[in-house]
């Protein structure tokens, strides 16, 4: 009985003066956050998978509180957090334009020649770094996935021919396929845009030719069918400006090597030449 | 026993992670990049060098004199949370950037079993209260040097090819028990 009573005592001070303590200590040193960090935290998905350029979601949350962050920075959560942000931060938001992620290589392993073997670790920045793989085309996609691997939300594969395909439902625009990828194949892209030019080769024609049968040759003659002006030339390789592609696919039609291609339903943009 | 052979009992033959098996869950958690390591292992090494120092105070001044040793779990671990949810607070008021460095392990540190370990370890052999604090330091720096030894391998690991069924925490455990295998050599140093 005595023991119970000293143990009872004797515990009870004890938290009773630590929680004193934290008590007076929380006060002393109290520092002052903006509550609505907290509130904005809450709301978000919370994976911190860095996509609003920020190192988790605490930050971007910060950000946004400090004025630092758009209210619809967060791609993963797309329109519906961002309406609860901006309610918390007391304006109005409109949804990012939902952005996915395209590879710019049409060349897997029916299409790209090789030249000799590679034997070294499966990773494609090793590849790169090393000996280069073992496609005979120096821009085109190396093919050990490395952006399948570096993808956390399930949004890609390798086909059997031996290229990356996005699942664009899936996709968030995180941009970690982007960083993974040595050869700067894939870029993240506007949802609706569904024409794009698959080929990152600086070779001219010629030489194009020579490795890859589905490569751009810079023919130019997408740049001269174009009606919106949106395809240009740059270093033998035709390019598309998004920000004017409106999904004509005339472009499409003309390409001699099929490097253009068409994504299946996507619509007709209607678009408002600028400049 | 001198102080020296104390630390470098905690330190090396009685290490607590790969000797004593204590901690493994921060072990394997924050040892994927050594900068992480480090910085986890310094916020336990304070952490442990503080409770120790408290945990002797709570031991000799209340659980004997009243004859309480068997709440000795359960106020150190009171203890234990306290102080690491002060030393919190206190980071974060006088240094933000040092707050901003530990402070996802913090209070993770909380749960450490390392830590209680360390406390019950330092009552069970009578030490003095200097040499409670040395252990708890060679203890904390043991704890650090283990984090920063697997996180060197692991990070070099990112680039070899693992058999697929190994990949992740498979291999990380395998590579601990290599290590802890290592720290054997140690024994009868002390």
């Amino acid at each position: 009985m005595n023991t119970t009573i000293i143990s009872l005592v004797s515990m009870g001070s004890m938290a009773a003066l630590f929680a004193l303590g934290l008590a007076v200590a929380s006060k002393k040193f109290a520092v002052e956050t903006d509550p609505r960090v907290e509130e904005i935290e809450s709301v978000l998905p919370g994976v911190n998978c860095g996509a609003c350029g920020f190192a988790g979601c605490n930050n971007f949350a910060e950000g946004v509180a400090s004025g630092k962050a758009p209210v619809n920075g967060c791609p993963v959560g797309g329109l519906s957090v961002a309406k609860m942000v901006a309610s918390i931060m007391g304006v109005e938001a409109d949804g990012p334009k939902r952005r996915v992620a395209q590879v710019l290589c049409k060349g897997g392993h029916a299409e790209a020649k090789q030249r000799g073997g590679y034997d070294g670790p499966k990773d494609c920045r090793i590849a790169h770094a090393t000996q280069g793989g073992d496609k005979a085309c120096s821009y085109g996609c190396l093919g050990y996935g490395s952006c399948v691997a570096s993808c956390e939300f399930n949004a890609m594969y390798m086909d059997e021919n031996g290229l990356p395909v996005v699942i664009e439902e899936n996709c968030t625009a995180c941009g970690k396929c982007v960083d993974a990828c040595p050869r700067d194949i894939i870029v993240l892209v506007d949802e609706e845009q569904g024409v794009h030019i698959r080929c990152r080769s600086l070779l001219t024609g010629r030489f194009v030719r020579q490795v890859c049968s589905v490569g751009c040759i810079a023919c130019q003659r997408c740049v001269k069918v174009c009606p919106t002006g949106a395809i240009y030339m740059e270093d033998n390789l035709a390019r598309i400006d998004y920000d004017k592609c409106i999904n004509c696919r005339e472009c499409v039609a003309v390409c001699p090597m099929n490097t253009i291609d068409w994504q299946e339903g996507k619509a007709l943009l209607e678009k408002v030449a600028v400049g | 026993m001198s102080l020296f052979t104390i630390l470098l009992s905690a330190l090396l033959v009685n290490n607590f992670v790969l000797v004593r098996f204590l901690g493994i869950c921060p072990f394997m958690g924050v040892s994927k990049q050594v900068d992480s390591a480090i910085g986890m292992g310094l916020a336990t090494t304070f952490v442990m060098v503080v409770a120790a120092a408290a945990t002797w105070l709570i031991q000799w001044f209340i659980l004997e004199p009243f004859g309480l040793p068997f709440l000795q779990n359960m106020s150190f671990i009171l203890v234990i949370a306290s102080m690491v949810q002060l030393v919190e607070m206190f980071l974060h008021k006088t240094s933000p950037s040092l707050y901003r460095a530990m402070g996802i392990f913090l209070p993770l540190i909380t749960t450490n079993c390392a830590i209680l370990g360390l406390a019950i370890m330092g009552v069970q052999n009578s030490y003095t209260f200097i040499e409670t604090v040395v252990f708890g330091l060679g203890g904390g720096l043991g704890f650090t040097l283990a984090l920063i030894l697997l996180a060197g391998i692991r990070e070099e690991l990112q680039f070899a090819d693992i058999p697929k069924p190994l990949r992740g925490a498979g291999i990380a455990f395998i590579l601990a028990g290599l290590l802890s295998l290592a720290f054997g050599g140690f024994a009868g140093l002390v």
